[in-house]
């Protein structure tokens, strides 16, 4: 896979686009700015969101067993799933078990995560993505580049063209309404001929079983209503003890998300419809290994609003796919480097550690330090992106004896001064490709002190 | 009081006119202000690249250098936050917890220790004013823009607006990452060499003619995008403009 670094060199290249795409996420982070300010007690909200969620890690499994517990009285048919290939297999079964070979989709980004449309595919199963971001981007085949505006890399020019040529819209067509509504009657078809609706799950209330769903566009109730079955997917880590739980939790997220007060729909789901069935899986897939970490523990918070990434200055300069990952951004970054260090270990690198991802968090997930921390262990682990140890090692000796780091800055120093201005023509750090070295001074200011202390005397 | 002064390597051979405003300014103040010779590295270089236990040494190193003073002041809010908070994988013996309680920025201790309220400073300069991140978010010497709610305070602000003759710019983005960011400048240089280049743009088209800050990191990146592409502005550290007498 190509490295970040070099993903985003790709990106850069046409910086007028890279400038769209930086503005484009700069302004959702304004909204989000305003939308706060209007909320005196946000600070509070934090705070206490984030107690909710550290509260409910530590006791997950008796909240689990609770949510069980209740969901099944409400008539839900409950599934664990301990990982992506199980989530898979049982949601598959369930679309056997009614002979369904269509399915609507809402927004889940842990269907992403385990791949389920591949999966389905494969075995001759449509699966249509409700959301319109979702819709998109299927159609292109692309994964998503952020977790709520899944196509927010495209330009409207270029979602014209893809509805041009796949829902036969007008040539050159860029009207965000008009596209908006061909895809409206286009959806409404597939709502009103699938069998099995899936939606992803926001928040699941362990004190009533029920689960809710967040979303603008109505997509998730659409295909929940028009449908008999109806499966839920949801990552373990979605639970909060109580339904008064929520109201500190939907405040927070549309917010912090997007800047609107609170999503257009906020759907509670409890009860299958009648002659309806109603699937719950709840889904681990690496999550509780995370929980086992004390230092990574508390990315499980995460609400999925997104707020990292659009306040992020390197992902709004290098765009969600330079990531690779499901989660791309600032919290992507911690949570996968646990499911694949190799693959991932890269990413806690692609940070200036400006920390303003811990400050915009809703739940106050300290995401810098939690990328020092990955640093690390993917040092230690003896990853490349990590450094020569042995170098790394001789290097950290030499920064504790004055006399060779004395020398080391000396020379370093002079050897600028032997070369001013030629740096560019030596391509001998990555440095100078844009950048000019420092004009050296004839003295340190070590030299200088030493020379005026001398002078006091 | 005693004052043990740090300066940060890349300064003292590169930037040493920062270092020695930052020096001249304390002596000003009526400080007792020394500057051990045998100092080396707070250990940040290593330590984000994914390195501290090979750094471990030079926080040692630090630690015995400074444990003397009543304070150790650094004119850099990036190495203050390094000592101040990852020196926690040390033994917190009672050597580590006073050097890490007493390391300051230089205008954290002017304001919150030496409480000072004017200065006999004068520069007669339009100034964009860059909020380094680890001062600002790391240890608070701000608050940050993503804290809407918060009263907004800056120890930055706070010290220039004290200095006669300066004009502050106001910024589009007012605390957006410079992109320096240590191993982060040379492992995604597009991106580094990019986020630069819209900071000086934010400062240069807002009329700006010096772009300033608490860390000289920041500013040697800028500067080096500054130079390579020819923008008339320049780059100066806060310390030589809280020492300047006008000219």
């Amino acid at each position: 896979m190509m490295p970040h670094a070099q993903k985003a060199a790709i990106f850069n290249k046409d910086e007028a686009r890279t400038d769209w795409h930086d503005a484009s996420l700069w302004m959702v982070r304004k909204k989000r700015d305003f939308a706060v300010s209007e909320i005196p007690e946000w600070e509070f909200l934090r705070e206490f969101a984030s107690d909710i969620k550290m509260h409910t890690l530590s006791k997950l499994d008796d909240y689990l067993e609770a949510f069980e517990k209740a969901a099944i009285q409400n008539g839900a048919i409950v599934h664990w799933a301990a990982d992506a290939k199980e989530h898979n297999d049982i949601v598959l079964s369930i679309l056997n078990k009614h002979q369904a070979k269509k399915m609507v989709k809402s927004k889940s980004m842990l269907t992403e995560e385990c791949h389920l449309n591949e999966f389905l595919e494969l075995h001759n199963i449509e699966v249509i993505d409700s959301d319109l971001g979702e819709r998109i981007i299927q159609m292109l085949d692309e994964p998503p580049s952020h977790i709520v505006l899944p196509a927010i890399h495209l330009k409207k020019e270029e979602i014209g063209e893809l509805f041009h040529r796949e829902l036969h819209t007008e040539k050159g067509a860029t009207d965000p309404q008009y596209l908006t509504e061909a895809a409206r009657h286009h959806l409404r078809e597939k709502f009103h001929t699938a069998q099995v609706a899936l939606t992803g799950v926001n928040f699941g209330i362990a004190e009533t079983g029920e689960v809710v769903v967040c979303t603008n566009e109505g997509n998730a109730d659409m295909g929940v209503h028009l449908t008999p079955v109806q499966i839920h997917s949801m990552g373990i880590e979605k639970l909060i003890p109580r339904r008064s739980d929520l109201a500190v939790f939907t405040r927070l997220l549309a917010r912090s998300a997007t800047g609107q007060p609170v999503t257009v729909f906020t759907s509670h789901h409890r009860n299958p419809k009648p002659a309806g069935e109603m699937h719950i899986i709840l889904v681990d897939n690496g999550r509780t290994e995370q929980l086992g970490k004390p230092d990574f523990r508390s990315s499980l918070k995460c609400i999925r609003c997104g707020a990292c990434m659009n306040t992020c200055p390197i992902y709004r300069r290098s765009g969600g796919h330079s990531y690779e990952t499901t989660i791309p951004g600032p919290i992507g970054s911690i949570l996968t480097p646990g499911i694949d260090l190799k693959k991932h270990g890269q990413l806690p690198f692609a940070s200036t550690l400006c920390g303003s991802c811990t400050d915009v968090c809703p739940v106050k997930i300290d995401i810098h330090t939690q990328l020092y921390k990955w640093r690390q262990i993917v040092s230690e682990a003896g990853l490349p992106e990590g450094g020569n140890k042995t170098m790394m090692s001789i290097m950290g000796s030499g920064l504790a004896s004055p006399s060779f780091f004395h020398r080391l800055g000396n020379i370093g120093r002079k050897l600028l001064r032997i070369f001013p201005g030629k740096e560019r023509f030596l391509s001998f750090t990555v440095w100078t490709k844009d950048r000019d070295l420092p004009k050296a001074p004839v003295e340190s200011f070590r030299e200088w002190y030493a020379k005026q202390a001398k002078d006091a005397k | 009081m005693k004052v043990g002064l740090f300066i940060p390597c890349y300064m003292d051979q590169f930037y040493p006119q920062a270092a020695i405003a930052t020096y001249k300014l304390l002596l000003k103040l009526g400080c007792d202000v020394e500057y051990p010779e045998g100092q080396t590295c707070c250990g940040q270089p290593l330590a984000n690249a994914g390195n501290e236990a090979a750094s471990r040494g030079s926080y040692l190193h630090f630690v015995t250098m400074f444990e003397k003073y009543d304070y150790i002041v650094a004119p850099s809010g990036s190495c203050v936050y390094h000592v101040r908070h990852h020196f926690d994988t040390l033994d917190q013996t009672d050597a580590v917890k006073k050097v890490r309680a007493k390391t300051l920025d230089l205008t954290e201790f002017l304001l919150d220790v030496l409480q000072i309220s004017s200065l006999p400073a004068k520069y007669p300069h339009k100034v964009g004013l860059h909020q380094s991140c680890h001062g600002l978010r790391g240890l608070h010497l701000a608050t940050s823009s993503e804290l809407v709610n918060k009263p907004s305070a800056s120890k930055l602000h706070e010290l220039l607006s004290m200095v006669e003759g300066l004009t502050l710019v106001e910024l589009d983005r007012k605390d957006e990452c410079c992109g320096f960011g240590g191993t982060f400048s040379v492992k995604e240089p597009a991106i580094s060499v990019k986020m630069g280049k819209d900071r000086i743009k934010d400062h240069f088209s807002k009329g700006a003619e010096v772009i300033t800050a608490g860390d000289m990191s920041c500013l040697m990146h800028l500067e080096g995008i500054i130079s390579r592409q020819n923008i008339p502005i320049k780059v100066i550290h806060i310390a030589e403009i809280l020492n300047a007498d006008g000219i």
